[in-house]
């Protein structure tokens, strides 16, 4: 066995593995965290299958974003965690059968699995061997795929822009800085001169 | 010598373990979503393993693209979660029923 099967195993292993922890552990924090470890053996996978720039990709946006979202929600959110549990024996018998009929049958797809030669003699865009993955990448992704390229940033505009008007609220009753209503003010709308009587004073009006 | 077949297993694999998760916590939404993110990972070792092997950069070309489709579903998802979580003060899927869909 050579150094690239036992990485391949390694991972796919911890990958694996990281993934079963994510769907039973007890705490979400937890489930975050294993799935922080899945992507990154997943991102050696990548690495191992000459994909470094998605390999690069999936630690950033995956690991660097999605998941210390998933972090931050899973924290900022004050729920019991613990009455979630409730159901989760009911639910794994039943879970259990079709995760395991489902897994037979793709494992059977994929055992007996041949691929037509003229598939393979015939790439659409063939991986050039002089370039490096991530300018091979970009040599197809901004000429050929450029529509898919578009697309994927109009996804990512909408879903920022989504995200922010779920969220944003306006509330009622604090105190906030009004930079125009400070500057619109004169010395007539902020002050008011009065005089005072001697040795009378004037009453406090609020 | 590690093949197509290998990598296909694995993907396999983590696809079933993110259907199961999806069954066993069907309360916990954070975990549904967190097991949404396990199939399209599984979704994009299928792609990366057939481009890799077929020489092809297509495939990962479309891996590129369900990674910003899994990002932005995220970020949407855990949107609505804390909306709703900010309007009932509860996350609880069974509780999502005001629709009576």
């Amino acid at each position: 066995m050579n150094a690239s099967a036992a990485f391949f195993y390694l991972f796919a292993g911890v990958t694996v593995a990281s993934a079963f922890m994510v769907v039973t552990s007890r705490n979400p924090v937890h489930s975050v965290l294993f799935l922080i470890l899945a992507f990154v053996n997943a991102a050696g996978l990548f690495m191992l299958l000459g994909a470094e720039f998605l390999a690069m990709l999936l630690i950033v946006v995956y690991v660097g974003a999605v998941a210390v979202l998933f972090l931050f929600v899973v924290m900022m959110l004050d729920v019991d965690f613990a009455e979630f549990r409730q159901g989760f024996l009911n639910y794994l018998p039943i879970g259990a059968l079709i995760g395991l009929i489902f897994a037979v049958e793709l494992l059977l797809v994929v055992g007996a699995w041949v691929i037509d030669p003229r598939i393979v003699s015939t790439p659409v865009a063939p991986i050039p061997a002089n370039l490096t993955n991530t300018a091979a990448l970009g040599q197809v992704l901004y000429t050929q795929y450029i529509y898919y390229f578009q697309a994927a940033g109009l996804v990512l505009l909408v879903a920022m822009i989504g995200a922010i008007v779920l969220t944003l609220r306006e509330r009622i009753g604090i105190k906030r800085q009004d930079i125009i209503q400070q500057n619109a003010r004169t010395k007539a709308t902020a002050m008011e001169v009065k005089q005072v009587p001697s040795r009378a004073g004037i009453e406090e009006t609020v | 010598m590690i093949g197509l077949g290998h990598y296909l297993a694995v993907s396999a694999i983590l696809f079933t373990l993110g259907v199961l998760g999806i069954f066993i916590n069907r309360k916990n939404v954070i975990v549904i979503l967190m097991s949404i993110e396990l199939i399209l990972l599984a979704v994009n070792i299928n792609l990366v393993a057939f481009s890799s092997f077929l020489n092809d950069i297509v495939g990962q070309v479309f891996a590129l693209l369900v990674l910003t489709v899994a990002a932005a579903e995220a970020a949407i998802g855990l949107a609505i979660l804390v909306v709703y979580f900010r309007n009932r003060g509860t996350i609880a899927v069974e509780d999502i029923n005001m629709m009576k869909g």
